[in-house]
């Protein structure tokens, strides 16, 4: 981790000072110890701020499209460089624009299960290579980092960066991974009724915050649809229905070009599994089309933008 | 007025059926992950141990994000006519509110009243509660209420203040409701002089343990327009993603929206949370938006607690140090170190 966190700050500086890039967009350390910050630097001596831990769980892509006539170099591991080319694909950013810090990744610490792991309030936690210290008012305990990983890091296939210009690790080696969608499966299995009761559970704390939405880089669209309002498209209460009609809607509009990098569940502050819904569009995505998984490089050929004779189409009744 | 009276924990079963004869009796529960303040059938079902505060602050009590205001059907007697919806609360007796969020309270008293009306959906839940605070002997590593005219042991907003010392808990009295909800307990005993200086050492401890201090000194004496037109806002608001996170958690954010929902056979007339994050908020039905964009949004909310709330409702602090927003901001922007930035910038 050191060794990236000096690799990024050196390549960062000689963009800055070279004026390749107008600004660097990294993560810095955050004021608690569960949470990084999406950082900003515009000048050379910014860049000590920047940082690689396991608390980078912000995907920067999403800041990108706010820099559309700036020259950008993004810290980006494997998800986030997917979603550059998602943006690069989908015309909202220009590949001239952007240059992009490659970082091979270990896969991110989950928040949630820091806190289940402790006894009490963390206050300080410290990784160590393939440990992690959490320190309390009245504990220190050392844990396994493979323990903490994230569920969607701990089924992610695209550990290296599918795009970059120059890369601050050698690569890693990608996991491969037998059921990646075990958690979706269960709830396929499952009758109509439970399903729904299922659903409405998992969503049942949601305070429409849109955080999962605003965190997410797929969701760049100046006037979302829940936010229309001549004519409203959606209700604005905490309505059960209306909290689904946005959660599905939602997920309609990310299908194959999600790239799981989990970002939606780490900001909702009700800690809702909001990829439980995402997660099943990107798995009808890979059964019905030939195995696509989204934006795996500047050829990719996204199947709901791309018409061909063939398609298969035996889900459509 | 009696002032202090000790229950011992063992007696809190007791001490709560005997309430549920009078009211209904909430406090704080554990479900899934969160942490909310909700119905209490069982002292059993509180979870007092491992709490340092509810995940949503518990102004949603007395101001739920979403409420009918007025409703109508399509048929009968009434038909199409918006008719006022039955608004008679229960008579609660909440256990466990942080004095952090009583403070909210207070402020939101004030907001909700002013010389010409008085919002009768937040007053008639509100007078019709009675709140036991319970002071927090171990506050949150984000919590910064000493900073914001706030304390652990805070008093403001209560009714009741509990102090846990143990194997009991002090209650000191606080407010008439206070006195008519303990009167006639017969298992309430007298404090010693001990529990007293007991509960004055935990006070001063808990103080000492909050390390977070933000001083508002420079923003007190600066203008309005200084602070408005600081150089800071840039920055501050370059990582906010504009959801409303900061401002659903918040016990002291208060903005609503009004909506009118349709249905087949009638219809609602709505209120719900609003954010001064989203866009939305603040667009003219021209179309021409006075915030239009992140940053303008993002001083809005700071300067709504540090400046404009102070300026308009005496001196008092829009903000009562929680930390819910510290700990869930999905970017992180501390609001102890945006105060900080606005405190110091030139």
């Amino acid at each position: 981790m050191r060794e990236r966190t000096e690799k990024i700050r050196q390549t960062a500086k000689r963009l800055l000072d070279e004026k390749t890039v107008d600004l660097v967009l990294g993560h810095r350390k955050g004021t608690i110890n569960s949470r990084n910050a999406p950082f900003f630097a515009h000048k050379p001596e910014d860049v000590d701020m920047l940082i690689w831990d396991g608390n980078c769980r912000n995907n920067l892509a999403n800041f990108l499209v706010h820099y559309k006539d700036k020259r950008v170099a993004i810290v980006a591991q494997g998800c986030v460089s997917r979603n550059v080319v998602g943006l690069i694909l989908e015309q909202q950013i220009k590949r001239e624009n952007v240059y992009i810090i490659g970082v091979p990744c270990l896969g991110m610490i989950s928040p949630d299960k820091v806190m289940e792991s402790a006894p009490g309030e963390i206050v300080e936690l410290k990784e160590d290579n393939e440990q992690v210290i959490l320190k309390g008012r009245d504990f220190e305990i050392t844990l396994d980092r493979s323990g903490l990983i994230r569920d969607n890091c701990n089924q992610c296939t695209h550990r290296n960066p599918v795009l970059y210009d120059e890369l601050v690790a050698g690569e890693v080696k990608e996991q491969e991974i037998a059921d990646r969608y075990g958690d979706i499966g269960n709830v396929e299995a499952m009758s109509a009724e439970e399903r729904s009761q299922f659903i409405d559970e998992l969503l049942s704390s949601c305070i429409r915050c849109y955080a999962c939405r605003d965190a997410c880089p797929l969701c760049y669209c100046p006037e979302c649809f829940v936010d229309k309002f001549n004519p409203q498209w959606c209700g604005k209460s905490v309505d059960s229905r209306d909290v689904l009609s946005y959660h599905i809607i939602r997920a309609f509009h990310t299908a194959g070009r999600c790239t799981e990098c989990g970002a939606c569940e780490d900001a909702c502050p009700m800690r809702i599994k909001v990829r439980m819904i995402s997660s099943k569009a990107e798995k009808d995505i890979k059964e019905n089309y030939d195995g696509y998984e989204a934006w795996e490089g500047l050829d990719a050929q996204p199947p709901l933008a791309t018409f061909k004779l063939d398609d298969p189409q035996p889900f459509i009744k | 007025m009696m002032k202090y009276k000790i229950l011992k924990k063992n007696d809190l079963s007791a001490f709560l059926d005997a309430l549920k004869e009078r009211y209904k009796i909430w406090g704080p529960r554990s479900e899934g992950k969160q942490i909310k303040f909700a119905p209490i059938s069982d002292a059993g079902l509180m979870c007092l141990d491992k709490f340092q505060n509810s995940t949503m602050s518990p102004k949603n009590i007395f101001f739920p994000q979403s409420e009918i205001m007025l409703s109508f059907r399509r048929s009968g007697e009434d038909a199409n006519i918006y008719k006022e919806t039955e608004n008679k609360p229960s008579t609660k007796a909440i256990f466990g509110i942080r004095p952090c969020d009583a403070r909210a309270f207070f402020l939101l008293d004030m907001i909700f009243k002013n010389d010409q009306f008085t919002d009768t959906y937040w007053f008639s839940k509100r007078d019709a509660a009675t709140l036991i605070g319970l002071g927090c002997n171990e506050p949150c590593s984000s919590c910064f209420c000493t900073s914001v005219d706030s304390h652990p042991f805070g008093e403001k907003g209560l009714d009741v203040l509990a102090s846990d010392l143990g194997d009991r808990y002090l209650l000191k009295v606080l407010t008439e409701k206070g006195e008519k909800l303990l009167g006639g307990l017969s298992f309430l005993d007298d404090p010693k002089d001990t529990d007293l200086a007991e509960q004055k050492a935990l006070s001063k401890k808990a103080e000492d343990t909050l390390s977070s201090k933000i001083s508002l000194e420079n923003i007190k004496s600066k203008t309005v327009l200084q602070l408005y037109n600081q150089d800071c806002w840039s920055e501050v608001n370059e990582p906010c993603l504009n959801c409303g996170t900061c401002t659903y958690v918040c016990p002291t954010c208060h903005c609503f929206d009004i909506q009118d929902e349709v249905y087949r056979d009638g219809g609602v007339r709505i209120r719900n949370w609003d954010s001064c994050m989203s866009w939305l908020f603040t667009v003219h039905a021209t179309g021409h938006n006075p915030r239009p964009s992140k940053k303008e949004r993002v001083r809005q909310r700071f300067m709504h607690k540090f400046k404009y709330i102070p300026v308009k409702r005496a001196g008092e602090i829009g903000c009562v140090g929680c930390g819910r927003c510290v700990n869930l901001c999905p970017v992180n922007i501390d609001i102890r170190e945006v105060v900080k930035t606005m405190n110091s910038a030139k």
